[in-house]
């Protein structure tokens, strides 16, 4: 088992599958308790550092390490030692005396969990750094399309919006590449990364006619935030060439999956009644985030002694 | 513990053959029937690999002798290991219930092999997390001795009296292409 899982490119098929195998016994195990905890990682020390805001993803990580006995210590950006000046290096150092067993990282810069790995004994986990990469959420994107559509290879996803600035397109198409799945890739040239014809992926721009052809589609959000420039002329032009509303979710196959990182923005990429629908599969993802995250930090994080 | 030395070189002896195991599986399930007056409140549950599809056998026999259906399942207890540090990370097995649960069941813990104990004080330990039986016994083909632990079974296949440096194989249909107790190595 690799130490740390810093990049979706890091996984091979035996070592994808394995995670998503044991998230699934993980689910099995825990469904029908009584104590809704394992006492596996007991005395492990899981350090969550989060230097961008993340409800969602740090929620998740805490509830996975809790679910396995780990102690959980929250450390964001805000009202740390971070916001008076100290560098990277000094906090992993920080966090390295303090003996974490497993160090989850959140960074707006691309390649901080790699930086942070060669400082740190214990294992990191990427939670996404700048427009890079957020592997575990593509773990929990493959467990979903696997556990609803019963198979990944060969499987048709269509990865539609924001991939100039989304870490969750990359580790996506790395990962379902590695599986087995065709992706595809609509955006507006705008908003493909230099570069893009490299990945595994096909690229369109014609939305209208991938729809029927495709068996997974998930869509990412616009994320302002990291736009220092426009790249579309409108919100109301973005959501009527690239948006999923009923007409478009209508040319999707009968048994077609609807999947959306989160957070949404309701009524700019999906229309509510799509992310509402039967089809979608948005809070299921959210539950398969916690089983997924507890695979990998269980295969990381046991067996250290001996094991290397 | 499963022993998982299928290929371990060296001399190796067959101690149950085919006919046995078929013979001391409709045995311990007839003691099963007589030490729990007709196994209406039993529940089998197998640990992987091995104890579910002996579990799974011994309900079909307790139906066939008496007619009495027992929910049998499986408890995977790798997560509750305490060597998990030591030995790394091992690929968990499948868990599952029967629909009732184990509250005030007498649950019967069913597996291949009996050895240091530990991996029935796993087992115990799962198992007062999902619910509260009324009572746990347990079943084993083989009991090999070493025990590491203050545990015993209730039912047991066959006294095998062992070496340390020896491996007992339990060979089972479902998981392997026969039904067989195989020693290998020591001073044979």
């Amino acid at each position: 088992m690799i130490r740390h899982l810093l990049s979706a490119a890091d996984l091979d098929r035996d070592t994808a599958t394995l995670l998503l195998d044991t998230a699934r016994q993980l689910g099995q195990a825990l469904t029908g308790r009584e104590v809704k905890k394992l006492p596996t990682l007991r005395g492990r020390t899981v350090v969550n550092l989060f230097y961008e805001d993340s409800t969602r993803t740090r929620v998740s990580f805490e509830t996975a390490a809790k679910r396995l006995s780990a102690d959980v210590v929250n450390f964001s950006a805000k009202g740390s030692s971070v916001s008076k000046g100290e560098s990277l290096k000094d906090t992993a150092w920080t966090l390295q005396a303090m003996g974490a067993d497993a160090v989850v990282i959140r960074h707006p810069a691309s390649g901080a969990s790699h930086r942070l790995a060669g400082w740190v004994d214990g294992s990191v986990l990427n939670a996404g750094d700048g427009t890079h990469e957020h592997p575990t959420q593509a773990l929990l994107d493959a467990y979903t399309m696997r556990e609803r559509m019963g198979r990944l290879d060969g499987l048709r996803v269509t990865i539609v919006g924001d991939v100039l600035h989304s870490r969750v397109a990359r580790s996506n198409v790395l990962l379902l590449r590695t599986l087995g799945a065709d992706v595809t890739l609509v955006a507006p040239p705008t908003l493909l990364p230099v570069g893009v014809e490299t990945w595994p992926a096909r690229i369109s721009y014609d939305f209208d006619a991938i729809l029927p052809k495709t068996d997974v589609v998930m869509m990412l959000r616009v994320q302002r935030e990291r736009m220092t420039d426009s790249f579309f002329p409108s919100v109301r032009e973005y959501s009527r060439r690239y948006g999923l509303d009923l007409r478009r979710a209508a040319l999707l196959p009968d048994d077609a999956l609807v999947m959306h990182p989160g957070p949404m923005v309701r009524g700019m990429e999906i229309a509510p009644e799509v992310a509402d629908s039967a089809r979608s599969a948005i809070v299921e993802q959210v539950a398969n985030g916690v089983l997924v995250r507890m695979a990998a930090l269980y295969l990381l994080l046991s067996g250290e002694k001996g094991a290397e | 513990m499963v022993e998982r030395a299928h290929n371990t070189p060296g001399p190796s002896r067959e101690l149950l053959s085919d006919a046995d195991i078929g013979r001391v599986v409709d045995r311990i399930a007839h003691q099963i029937l007589e030490k729990t007056r007709g196994a209406r409140d039993v529940t089998l549950l197998g640990i992987p690999t091995r104890g579910v599809p002996l579990a799974v056998r011994l309900a079909e026999r307790i139906r066939s002798f008496e007619g009495v259906e027992v929910p049998h399942g499986a408890l995977d207890v790798t997560l509750y290991r305490d060597d998990l540090r030591l030995r790394g990370a091992r690929p968990l097995g499948p868990t599952s219930v029967p629909a009732g649960g184990i509250d005030g069941r007498r649950v019967i813990l069913v597996d291949d092999v009996l050895y240091s104990g530990r991996t029935v004080r796993a087992a115990l330990n799962a198992l007062y997390d999902i619910g509260r039986p009324l009572q746990v016994q347990l079943a084993v083909l083989v009991d090999r001795g070493h025990r590491e632990l203050p545990i015993r079974a209730d039912y047991v296949g066959k006294n095998i009296p062992t070496a340390h440096s020896e491996k007992v194989s339990v060979l089972l249909r479902e998981t392997d292409e026969r039904d067989a107790v195989v020693l290998h190595g020591g001073d044979l």
